[in-house]
């Protein structure tokens, strides 16, 4: 259960959480859309999600927002993930292991050059 | 699935897309007892009768872009080959509780494997869901309740690197402190 004084750390990281935002230039909202379904979580999807969480961690990436969604009908392609930046048109990708994962983030959230050789026309 | 965790994760699944407002996960290894058990209980829509009756069925599921829902009917199976149980309680505007029961010490027992990835799948990806994990090894509990946390956090998203980073670590340490000690 969070402790009295980790919830006090909580208090302070809250701030710095809040500084670097106001920092951050804005480019789009970048959304990353982590497929959950059985066939995703069979799949691999939970090791996916934790690349993913563990690069936002470690770059220090803010501002990215990450969510699940069920099976989208193409299950011998997961795991899937999805990333929307601002207004642009989602872009879906197949067989993401959490390599491929932290080279979307690097390249696609980080840079906005999508990894074509994992992108699913969908 | 290789793991228990995972199965947890995808019996949540369900909770989340049953509309669930609270998710309660509790998962209790008693080795006097050599019991291993796991439940999830959610406040979503619920099912009738009929549907719990029907809901191990490997053809029947929610999902619209496939016939056949393999979560819950591979669940069971894991649990009746290790001296266990699958058992499903549901009302229909109320909720559902998954309860999963297996021998601990079965030779066919996968491990639970990687708890703590999966409480903080569940709670970053599902944050409009109140998650509480309860998890017991004999008489040592980690308790964690995402309210006090959410409170605190006053709509900063869970996202941000520095709190995520504080979750990944509470989480993971304890689990890790219930667990016992592999010599």
């Amino acid at each position: 259960m969070p402790t009295v004084k980790s919830l006090e750390d909580l208090k302070k990281l809250r701030e710095e959480a809040l500084e670097k935002r106001r920092v951050k230039t804005a480019s789009g909202q970048v959304q990353v859309i982590v497929g959950m379904g059985t066939c995703g979580i069979a799949a691999g999807a939970r090791d996916t999600m934790k690349a993913i969480l563990e690069y936002i961690e470690k770059e220090s990436v803010s501002g990215v927002v990450v969510t699940q969604t069920g099976c989208i009908g193409m299950c011998e392609k997961e795991p899937i993930v999805q990333v929307v930046i601002g207004e642009q048109a989602k872009v879906t990708y197949g067989k993401v292991n959490p390599e491929t994962a932290r080279r979307i983030m690097k390249e696609h959230v980080g840079t906005g050059a999508p990894v074509s050789d994992h992108v699913l026309p969908v | 699935m290789r793991e228990l965790s995972l199965h947890l994760l995808d019996i949540a699944e369900n909770s989340v897309a049953a509309g669930a407002r609270t998710i309660r996960i509790n998962v209790r290894e008693d080795l006097a007892a050599d019991r291993l058990y796991l439940a999830v209980q959610d406040n979503g829509k619920g099912m009738d009768a009929a549907t719990v009756a029907r809901v191990t069925d490997p053809f029947v599921t929610s999902r619209t872009t496939r016939k056949v829902g393999l979560g819950l009917p591979l669940l069971k199976e894991a649990a009746e080959l290790c001296r266990g149980y699958l058992r499903i309680t549901s009302e229909v505007g109320q909720g559902t509780l998954v309860e999963v029961e297996f021998q601990h010490s079965n030779i066919d027992r996968m491990p639970l494997g990687d708890l703590a990835s999966t409480f903080l799948t569940l709670l970053i990806s599902s944050p409009e869901v109140n998650w509480v994990f309860h998890y017991q090894v004999n008489q040592q509990i980690f308790f964690f309740d995402d309210a006090l946390v959410k409170e605190e956090l006053q709509g900063v998203p869970m996202t941000e690197p520095v709190i995520l980073g504080f979750l990944h670590e509470l989480l993971f340490n304890g689990v890790a402190s219930v667990q016992p000690v592999v010599s």
